[in-house]
């Protein structure tokens, strides 16, 4: 894909006199790019000024690496950190198998109608935006909602969860599980799909049961398509989006639910401290482009598939 | 080849099924809930604790104040005018680059390419972006912030480069031959023919502009120009319901303002649900396209 070429004054004329037309289309898709990804890039720079509005990008005073210093001596530096990698593991441990649970459990039912009825109804979450997502969540888990009143048969305390601080990544992850784990599983079923079915007589002919199949056929036969995922999956770690987070948390769960990306729309949107929260989301975009091209690479090494 | 069903093989499966049927009332519940609070009498509705399995009385009242609350109205034409507009900016722009980088024989497509991907990995963060849009572009508050700087998603475009890839390049040649420019191929052939791969797309970026909210809250100030996302962000999470229930007497009010959140929930989604049983296996098929290796 997208083979390397000779640029020669020859292949230049040739190319031109095919693909003018083509390059004239791409005019807007470039101009796209230009103006609202690396026109952002290039503003980026602000990280290492004191900027000013008035003053503008290229007026405002150079201060290195103040903003960045200021960041990483800050007491909010250690909680935020803490608060991404924490949410981003337990995401990973709780969330990253689930799908995969529910992709076998799928294959496994013998009533392929009923199977196709339970994959479009765990599909439906996905699309049910965000905003409801949360609006609902807020209602369930308030001090007179559905799921306090469920967990207060069990002796819970009827409280508002969402004020608790030790609740919020746990409301966070599960009902991420609840909104992703059908979507999630797509993948897996279309690798499961994929499995030869002749292994499965072959090893049942061996006198392999059910339970033996699934260990030693099935496992293995999608594992390319786990460690692929679970690959990329690591490669966002740092990565906590905080559009739900945003939605969910409230100062008195700051201490556990405010990440990096949170942090840089409180201090940038919120409280317009431009270039010092340009410096939190660049330090935070470069460990991330780290992350993915040191995934994507193991991922190429070790299964031969990639982003790119 | 039949096999007689051991004992634990029957046990499995029925507690498989017994799991399968406790995650499907766990997806469904919470849905069925909100439509049964919608249509509960709300003085009543205050008052119950815990599940409900029917509607607790039958009371239209919430939807009557939803209709006439101002900003939804208004919330609904603003996110058809960015749904409509936006997903054909953003169908246009694509298919143009997917075509671009799905030909063979094009020059400048390696450099192209990478100047395109490198975005996907690396940005300049929200607050440039922020300013981006505020300050070069002067699209604070206008309906167009919420179309012009997503005009093309990276990773749906690498959806749409595999599927027009997958179009046969022997019919391009031929049309080549009969003196077919590049625009005539991609909008006479190319598209037409991978007319699965576009349904998906226009799914895709549809429920992105009808869900996306975050957008709205960065550029839109005055509120007759709220998206209904954030309409519903402003009725679900800062409780801000009193003030549109005017003409009902204080204690009543709270109630209703409660079940109306349910029932502007059902008139925000319902345009998804509706679609979405029709269309799901378009949904499902541009996550196998995305899969295959591109």
């Amino acid at each position: 894909m997208y083979a390397a070429k000779k640029y020669t004054k020859k292949a230049i004329r040739q190319d031109w006199h095919r693909n003018w037309a083509l390059y004239l289309l791409m005019i807007p898709v470039l101009l796209f790019y230009l103006c609202f990804c690396y026109k952002p890039m290039y503003g980026a720079i602000i990280a290492f000024k004191d900027y000013d509005p008035v003053m503008g990008i290229l007026g405002s005073d150079w201060v290195g690496l103040k903003n960045f210093t200021d960041f990483f001596q800050s007491s909010d530096f250690v909680r935020v950190f803490r608060n991404t990698i924490k949410i981003s593991v337990l995401n990973i441990l709780f969330g990253f198998p689930a799908p995969i649970i529910l992709a076998l459990l799928i294959n496994e039912l013998e009533q392929k109608k009923f199977a196709k009825t339970v994959q479009t109804i765990t599909y439906m979450p996905h699309f049910i935006s965000l905003v409801v997502v949360c609006g609902l969540i807020k209602d369930f888990v308030s001090d007179s909602g559905v799921i306090t009143s469920i967990l207060g048969m069990f002796g819970f305390p009827q409280v508002n969860m969402l004020q608790e601080p030790g609740m919020f990544v746990p409301i966070y992850i599960i009902s991420g599980i609840w909104q992703e784990i059908g979507w999630g599983s797509i993948i897996y079923l279309a690798a499961l799909a994929g499995v030869d079915q002749q292994l499965y007589e072959a090893a049942s002919i061996d006198g392999a049961g059910r339970l033996r199949q699934t260990f030693s056929v099935t496992l293995p036969g999608i594992m390319p398509t786990i460690v692929t995922m679970f690959i990329l999956k690591l490669g966002t770690i740092m990565n906590v989006g905080f559009e739900k987070i945003i939605l969910l948390y409230d100062p008195i769960t700051y201490e556990t639910a405010d990440v990096i990306s949170s942090y840089v729309y409180r201090k940038g949107i919120v409280d317009s401290d431009y270039g010092f929260s340009t410096a939190v989301g660049l330090f935070n975009s470069v460990i991330n482009f780290a992350l993915i091209i040191i995934s994507n690479t193991i991922s190429r090494r070790v299964n031969d598939t990639s982003l790119w | 080849m039949v096999i007689k069903k051991t004992p634990q093989r029957r046990i499995f499966e029925i507690c498989n099924i017994i799991i399968m049927l406790a995650l499907v009332v766990v997806t469904l519940y919470p849905m069925i809930y909100i439509i049964f609070a919608s249509f509960s009498v709300p003085i009543e509705f205050l008052a119950h604790r815990g599940l409900l399995f029917r509607p607790l009385g039958f009371d239209t009242i919430a939807y009557e104040k939803a209709f006439t609350h101002p900003l939804l109205l208004s919330g609904y034409g603003n996110t058809l005018f960015v749904v409509i507009v936006g997903v054909c900016v953003n169908i246009l722009l694509t298919s143009i680059a997917a075509y671009f980088l799905s030909r063979e024989n094009v020059l400048w497509q390696r450099p192209i390419a990478f100047f395109i991907i490198f975005t996907m990995y690396f940005s300049g963060g929200i607050i440039p972006m922020y300013l981006t849009v505020t300050q070069d572009f002067n699209l604070q508050d206008s309906l167009w912030s919420l179309i012009l700087p997503v005009a093309i998603n990276t990773f749906n475009l690498m959806i749409m480069r595999t599927g027009l890839a997958a179009v046969p390049a022997s019919l391009e040649e031929s049309a080549r031959i009969d003196g077919a420019g590049h625009f005539t191929i991609l909008f006479r052939i190319v598209l037409p023919l991978a007319m699965p791969t576009v349904a998906v797309m226009i799914l895709y970026y549809g429920v992105f502009h009808w869900n996306s909210w975050f957008n709205a809250s960065l550029f839109i100030l005055s509120p007759d120009k709220y998206p209904l996302q954030l309409v519903l962000r402003q009725i679900l999470l800062s409780n801000d319901t009193a003030s549109m229930t005017g003409g009902v007497d204080a204690g009543s009010q709270l109630a209703v303002s409660e079940t109306l959140k349910y029932a502007i929930i059902i008139i925000a989604t319902v345009p998804i649900l509706c679609v979405y049983p029709f269309l799901q296996r378009y949904f499902v098929k541009g996550v196998m396209i995305g899969a295959v290796k591109g």
